[in-house]
């Protein structure tokens, strides 16, 4: 991997004021309260109410579709379809492949058909229900391995990639031999908010739209193609954003919101119910994966051979970024000397996948884990301790080829999560709400069985295979009341919940040495922040917030240097003064900005990657983030009941600039992963959503969420900001 | 704020008055259709009650009703009339933040925020009616109200954080 390119400006020679406390949340006061404006609260005199007609059918002909009962209906004010559109009639994430309203074909369930605007949203829901679309429905593609060899159901072909990893001898053997065949389910974001946002047409021609989503600069680029206008004419707001996951990646009711404004020539508010919220956005794709690993009669790893299909679903999404990852850390995080690696993404008429947290990682984390857990029983060795045995560490390669040039604290992980106290031993007289089954009231306590299950993730950190990756930030430092030197902060930086809003103002107070700090709501009069995800924006845009800061503080240096006929070299910003380096004069910030206001505009962009080859070879990585995990469950085994009694983790965390912000993410991860391995799981039926509710799809509650015990292994990323 | 109504077989209206944290809220010529949570949000301007399911199922739109925990989408606004509703924004006699509010603040009990406001009224009723109520007691009451950020930990530190305070204020 190429050496960082890091500003020579960055320093770490101390803990700076501010850092690695628990600053408490800006927004949080307005989050209890009802204050806080989200995305589906936003009202302006005279909108009007968008709503989706959406294909019940997975595939289908269309043969015909005439809006004119729509149309007919007291209230409505237009109807769109693909035959209005003016624009580019395709969007996407890395594929422009998805069609903002189908086009003679429907490839699954929920595809968007047209879109209404009506002044009540119930007009406008039953305005879509009037449209007369007459379907011929096709048998669905819904199986991932046929797709690969069906006729296409799209003109780009039915599959997005087949990546390959050839490394070291993919034909090595091991002593001992385990295999399996493993499943993952599409797993659904389920973020509280919906999607929703305002679009309001603009008097050059343009838009505004307010908007939860994950990535600004993409949406506006994508929305600006499809509205045939000038990227600057299309101008987007961050709402509050009631969460994402993933799930915010891919346009939802973006264009359609902007095309019913532009028509209408009024503001136009779409909210989605739940259940379209789960038919209009993409999901964790679903995996099917076969896996044969070997090893020495010692318990040292000689291969791992994997196939892997996902199913991307009927558009592209990020799949083919999905499928990197899946490929890259197939193994888990052990040192591998021969992989031979198969993983193929691919086009079905199942509803679309995409980005939903730790993507790619997460499906063959779990294949992986159930293998090291065969092996251990295969070799007669502790299962955690064959995991010690083959963790990876800095200076080991991936089975791409890369070498691990940051840190990867996986021993420290598995030994500080061992060690983490267990939980009491279930009480014979325990609550039947404590019991598998819970308010089921179904399970005694003499028939539960207590087990523990051990495993351990990494996934990347920032964009990979070449991406550019890059932050914007604009600090200003001027006077504010008071003569109160106020430092804003102005990022694209989307707020969805995980507390950047809250690292932002740290880093500005810890580089400038200010009390006040005001970050400015994210819109797109900045340059891009890049997406809010892949666990990216305290080091890409706080490095930006600080590269910026740290432009504003040598200006300030400047202006005292010049004050008291020194050089800036001789100057430094302590505690809110800017103090000569032996400590006999200084000027206070207040008296360095009586000059004017100071404003810098910085981006940072991590270090570059390269895509992987045909053998899947290749530096495609920047940083590596690593983590153990231990469960431990209550099973009633004749009725298949599960009950997670604790989860103990120990996580690289790099460096935890919020402890209490952190501690909340780990829990919170930790619930959609007991999610995903206990209760979740969108049901599919030839292609059809049969559980697109919170009725039927199942979220973890408070009561079946168990205590997290938590430790962090702190070793500051080498090449992070 | 709109007065728009849906037109149709059922396109009845009536004109109302909520009486909404005390104070009297008339509403004219809605669509009866309307449940208590849309017409708070979007024709009396109060959107701290949330929208995350229209279904009963998420909690995020909890309010109280005649002092009972109701999940507003699944009451109809007209049938609310003569009721006495009390919403979020309600909660605090002062306009401050309430000790549970305050809790939530200081325990990085709030993340997205989404499901917050439900969750809080949720809590409030528990602790009105049943001051001693213990963790489980408090999972038990709060297992219809969904949140996907938190996994609930330092949602149970602020109830954890509240009872200590109130049981100081108490001695």
């Amino acid at each position: 991997m190429p050496a960082p390119s890091l500003p020579s400006t960055f320093t770490r020679k101390r803990r700076a004021p501010g850092l690695g406390e628990s600053l408490l949340r800006p927004d949080a006061p307005a989050k209890t309260s009802g204050q806080f404006a989200f995305s589906s609260d936003l009202y302006l005199e005279g909108m009007v109410w968008g709503a989706t007609l959406r294909s019940p059918h997975p595939s289908a002909r269309i043969r015909s579709l005439d809006p004119g009962p729509a149309l007919a209906i007291a209230g409505v004010h237009a109807v769109i379809t693909n035959d209005d559109l003016w624009g580019s009639r395709t969007y996407g994430l890395e594929r422009h492949d998805q069609p903002v309203f189908a086009d003679q074909v429907v490839r699954y369930h929920g595809e968007p058909v047209a879109a209404v605007a009506a002044d009540h949203p119930e007009i406008a829901r039953r305005a879509a229900a009037a449209i007369a679309v007459d379907y011929e429905v096709i048998e669905p593609l819904v199986d991932p391995e046929a797709a690969m060899t069906a006729p296409p159901i799209h003109p780009d072909g039915n599959l997005f990639r087949h990546l390959k990893i050839r490394f070291g001898d993919p034909g090595a053997r091991g002593e001992v031999v385990v295999e399996g065949d493993y499943e993952v389910g599409m797993q659904d974001q389920a973020f509280l908010g919906p999607e929703s946002g305002l679009a309001v047409p603009s008097e050059d021609g343009g838009v505004e739209l307010y908007v939860a989503t994950q990535w600004l600069h993409v949406d506006r680029d994508q929305i600006a193609a499809c509205l045939n206008l000038p990227r600057e004419k299309v101008r987007l707001t961050l709402a509050g954003t009631g969460g994402a996951f993933g799930g915010r990646e891919d346009l939802s009711m973006q264009i359609h919101a902007c095309l019913l404004a532009l028509v209408t020539r009024r503001p136009v508010k779409m909210v989605y119910s739940r259940e379209e919220s789960f038919l209009g956005h993409v999901h964790r794709h679903p995996a099917r994966l076969w896996y044969r690993h070997h090893a020495t009669r010692e318990g040292k790893l000689v291969s791992v051979e994997a196939r892997m299909v996902f199913d991307g679903g009927a558009y592209a999404s990020s799949s083919t970024a999905v499928i990197s990852n899946a490929c890259a850390f197939a193994p888990g995080p052990y040192l591998v000397p021969n992989a031979h690696v198969d993983g193929y993404a691919v086009r079905t008429n199942n509803p679309p996948c995409g980005a939903m947290r730790g993507f790619g990682a997460v499906q063959t984390s779990f294949a992986a884990e159930a293998q090291m857990d065969r092996l251990a029983a295969a070799i007669g060795m502790d299962p955690v301790e064959l995991r010690l045995a083959n963790a990876l560490k800095t200076h080991d390669k991936l089975i791409t080829g890369q070498v691990i040039i940051g840190t990867a604290p996986v021993a420290e992980c598995i030994t500080a999560c061992r060690d983490l106290p267990m939980p009491e031993p279930l009480a014979p007289d325990a609550p039947a709400l404590a019991l598998p089954g819970g308010a089921g009231l179904t399970a005694l306590p003499g028939d539960v069985r207590r087990g523990v299950g051990f495993a351990v993730g990494f996934k990347n950190l920032g964009f990979s295979e070449g991406f550019d990756d890059y932050a914007t930030a604009r600090v200003r430092l001027e006077l504010g009341p008071g003569d109160e030197p106020l430092a804003t902060v102005h990022v694209a930086t989307v707020e969805v919940g995980q507390g950047f809003v809250t690292i932002a103002m740290q880093i500005a107070r810890a580089e400038l040495g200010v009390r006040e700090v005001v970050v400015q709501t994210p819109d797109t009069q900045v340059g891009s922040a890049g997406s809010t995800s892949a666990s990216r924006q305290t080091m890409m845009s706080g490095g930006a917030v600080q590269m910026a800061c740290s432009a504003v503080r040598e200006v300030l240096l400047e202006r005292a240097a010049l004050d008291l006929h020194l050089a800036p070299a001789d100057m430094v910003l302590e505690e809110g003064q800017l103090v000569t380096k032996d400590g006999v004069a200084s000027v206070s910030l207040a008296d360095a900005l009586k000059a004017g206001p100071i404003e810098a505009t910085r981006e940072f962009h991590h270090a570059p990657t390269e895509p992987l080859d045909a053998d899947g070879q290749g530096n495609a990585h920047w940083s590596l983030a690593f983590a153990a995990h231990r469960a431990v469950v209550d099973v009633d085994p004749e009725l298949g009941l599960v009950k997670v009694v604790q989860v103990a983790t120990a996580q690289d965390v790099g460096r935890a600039l919020n402890p209490l912000a952190v501690t909340g993410q780990v829990e919170g991860g930790i619930a959609q992963g007991i999610g995903l391995a206990v209760m979740e799981e969108m049901v599919l039926d030839q292609g059809k959503v049969r559980n697109p509710s919170f009725t039927d799809y199942l979220l973890p509650t408070a009561l079946d969420m168990p205590p997290v015990v938590q430790t962090w292994i702190e070793q500051p990323e080498r090449l992070a900001p | 704020m709109t007065d728009a109504q849906p037109t149709g077989a059922d396109q009845a209206t009536d004109s109302y008055t909520l009486t909404v944290n005390g104070k009297d809220r008339p509403v004219t010529d809605a669509w009866i259709g309307e449940s208590l949570l849309y017409v708070l949000r979007e024709r009396l301007g109060l959107p701290g009650s949330k929208n995350a399911c229209d279904q009963g199922e998420c909690g995020s739109c909890s309010v109280l009703l005649d002092g009972m925990l109701v999940a507003s989408c699944c009451v109809l606004a007209a049938d609310a009339a003569g009721s006495d509703v009390r919403t979020v924004e309600g909660l605090s006699p002062t306009g401050g933040l309430t000790d549970v509010q305050r809790a939530f603040v200081e325990q990085g009990a709030v993340q997205c925020g989404f499901c917050i406001p439900g969750m809080i009224v949720a809590i409030h009723d528990l602790l009105d009616r049943r001051p001693d109520a213990d963790e489980l007691a408090l999972r038990e009451a709060i297992s219809g109200n969904l949140c996907r950020c938190t996994g609930y930990g330092r949602i149970f530190a602020a109830f954890h954080a509240v009872k200590q305070e109130r049981a100081r204020a108490s001695t």
